[in-house]
């Protein structure tokens, strides 16, 4: 069986950034691997390992840059990588979380894979819904916030422990094909070798237009605009503490006793 | 279409607290548009979960019998029909961990633009526009959704509860659901880490985060919990990787602390890690980078490398 695992690069804000006319300069960007979508490629490579999958394969929606990150996945044990863009795709259009599954729905179509595992969430926006659009938009089960699962051949199922808020924990089993979307601490994700690294720098990224996919200019036409960029209001009573680190230190502990957790 | 659909979230024959932050914030929205709040109860008993959600600014309470427990594709159907039937101008929801596992469903059923994790909303000329967090908190976005109808799903702890006893009338909405496109079955729930320690009865927690680097960084933390007594808590990096049990992970997914001193140190304050402390009476926060969103909640911010200040706070204390 094959496996895909929508993989996403992400931005993150440096630690000293500026928001100039509404938005953040590309100097301020920082650009890495999903965080949830390393755990997601690192439970399909393992299945690849102990033989019950065959093949791996990453599927991302993303510019040229976002070679760089793929090529990450591929040295963490992804057999091949799929790419799509074009430039028409820059700005709104991936706001819209029905965009990025149009766009993904036919590669996992053409490639037909028996699971397609996903992030929870991703990092820089946060929608966390990529997985069951794209499981939705192929007809296919899914199941959300994975902590755990276990496929079933025989049955043509996937048992899934689904994480719940404030520590309980969902069973559910799912017919497939199915995609999952996977959180974090389901695995141990390993860290690409430099052998890893030299050897996923020669291989080839399929990269693939929105029209080679079939999906058309007026499935990309935003219905969501994104304004402007502010920084969230601080709640405003909020004491900063200048100084030094001792400074800092004698600041804390004052209000430890004042709050009566320390004595004295 | 003007009226708002909102569909809440309960979990073995509670209503969950979210829920009455859903009603006022659907009350609020539904005023803006000039239309009715339409509420959903889908499975359990619904109808006791329907008694409680008679608040001010409701106009109609429709139950759904069907399933005992939330099951992703009966939510999806019962949704889809309700839709059908009421045409609302909004459907929303809480951000929970279940509307992550049907909302998008929904959304795509009906072709409907989806924003989710919103902490405002909006009327505006050009539609609905919602506020939601970029960039791991640093920074809000407004994004507007240009077409209605549309589904939203809304942040937790970010409205007021519905509040008050109107006279709602309770209307019982029955639909053909289609059990052959019935694919999940939930098999029973397991509750996770009733591990070592109880955090949620410390009267000072340090919470520790990512920010400590490495497992044997942890000493710096351990010294300081041993001079004041403290206990230690971790945000959920710490627990994936094994460094702690999971009784001790604080968040939507681990425990709900209410300490008299949580002390978050190396802690970036990711909305998931902050719905489990907004309960603490003082947060202080210790972090290298300014813009971390800890501090948009801390009573007490320090600016500053926890290797430089945690060492000396312990030494001072001792
Ligand atoms: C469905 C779901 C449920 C979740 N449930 C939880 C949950 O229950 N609990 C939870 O915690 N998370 C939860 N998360 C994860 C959450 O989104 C964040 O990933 C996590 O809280 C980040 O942990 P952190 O702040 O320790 O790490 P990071 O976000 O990596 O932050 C580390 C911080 O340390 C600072 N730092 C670095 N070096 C230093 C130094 N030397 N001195 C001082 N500061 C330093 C950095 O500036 C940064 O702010 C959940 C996520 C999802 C999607």
């Amino acid at each position: 069986m094959k496996i895909l695992v929508t993989f996403a690069e992400v931005a993150a804000v440096a630690d000293n950034f500026e928001i100039e006319d509404g938005a953040v300069a590309d100097r301020y960007l920082e650009y890495d691997l999903n965080e949830w979508d390393e755990y997601a490629l690192e439970a399909a490579v393992s299945l690849r390992e102990e033989g019950i999958a065959e093949e791996v394969v990453t599927v991302t929606i993303g510019p040229e840059r976002s070679a760089d990150t793929i090529r990450m996945a591929l040295a963490k044990g992804a057999d091949r990588a799929i790419r799509i863009w074009d430039d028409d795709l820059r700005g709104d259009p991936l706001e819209d979380v029905s965009t990025r599954a149009a766009l993904m729905a036919p590669v996992v179509e053409a490639e037909a894979p028996t699971l397609v595992l996903s992030g929870v969430q991703a990092a820089d926006d946060g929608y966390g819904s990529t997985g069951v659009s794209l499981a939705r938009t192929l007809g296919w089960q899914w199941g959300a916030v994975v902590n755990d699962f276990t496929l079933d051949r025989e049955a043509d199922s996937v048992r899934v422990r689904r994480e719940l808020e404030g520590g309980i924990e969902e069973i559910t089993t799912l017919s497939l094909p199915a995609v999952l979307t996977i959180q974090t601490g389901i695995n141990d994700p390993r860290y690409a070798s430099l052998r890893g690294l030299q050897e996923a720098q020669a291989q080839e990224i399929d990269v693939q237009s929105p029209a080679e996919l079939g999906v058309w200019a007026d499935r990309l036409e935003p219905r969501l605009e994104r304004g402007e960029l502010t920084e969230p209001p601080s709640r405003g009573d909020t004491e900063y503490v200048e100084g030094d680190p001792p400074e800092q230190a004698t600041a804390i502990a004052d209000r430890l006793l004042e709050a009566g957790v320390v004595q004295e | 279409m003007s009226d708002v659909l909102a569909v809440v979230e309960h979990r073995r024959g509670e209503i969950r607290d979210v829920s009455l932050e859903l009603l006022g914030a659907g009350a609020d929205l539904a005023d803006d548009l000039d239309g009715e709040l339409h509420v959903a109860v889908i499975g359990g008993n619904a109808e006791a979960i329907a008694d409680r959600l008679d608040r001010d600014g409701v106009d109609v309470i429709h139950t759904i019998a069907d399933g005992a427990e939330f099951n992703h594709d009966v939510y999806v159907q019962a949704v889809g029909a309700l839709y059908e039937a009421l045409e609302p101008a909004v459907v929303l929801t809480p951000h929970t961990v279940n509307a992550l596992d049907y909302v998008p469903a929904v959304a795509v059923d009906l072709d409907l633009p989806l924003v989710t994790d919103v902490i405002d909303m909006e009327v505006s000329d050009e539609g609905l526009q919602t506020t939601r967090s970029l960039y791991e908190s640093k920074i809000d976005a407004t994004v507007t959704i240009t077409e209605r109808p549309c589904v939203v799903t809304l942040r937790p702890g970010e409205w007021a509860r519905a509040t008050g006893v109107g006279s709602v009338p309770v209307e019982d909405f029955e639909f053909e659901l289609d059990e052959s496109a019935v694919g999940s079955r939930v098999e029973g729930f397991e509750e996770a880490g009733t591990g070592d320690v109880d955090v949620t009865a410390a009267d000072f927690l340090i919470g520790v985060g990512r920010g400590i680097g490495e497992a044997e960084n942890l000493s710096v933390i351990e010294d300081l919990a041993a001079v004041t007594d403290a206990t230690i808590a971790a945000s959920r990096p710490l627990v994936d990787n094994g460094w702690f049990d999971t009784s001790r992970q604080v968040g939507q997914s681990g425990k709900t602390v209410s300490p008299d001193v949580y002390l978050a140190v190396g802690i970036s304050g990711a909305v998931q890690h902050v719905a489990g402390i907004k309960g603490a009476d003082t947060i202080i926060a210790v972090n290298t980078d300014p813009h971390a969103p800890i501090f948009d909640i801390a009573d007490q911010a320090i600016v500053g490398d926890l290797f430089d200040v945690i060492p000396e706070l312990t030494e001072q204390l001792r």
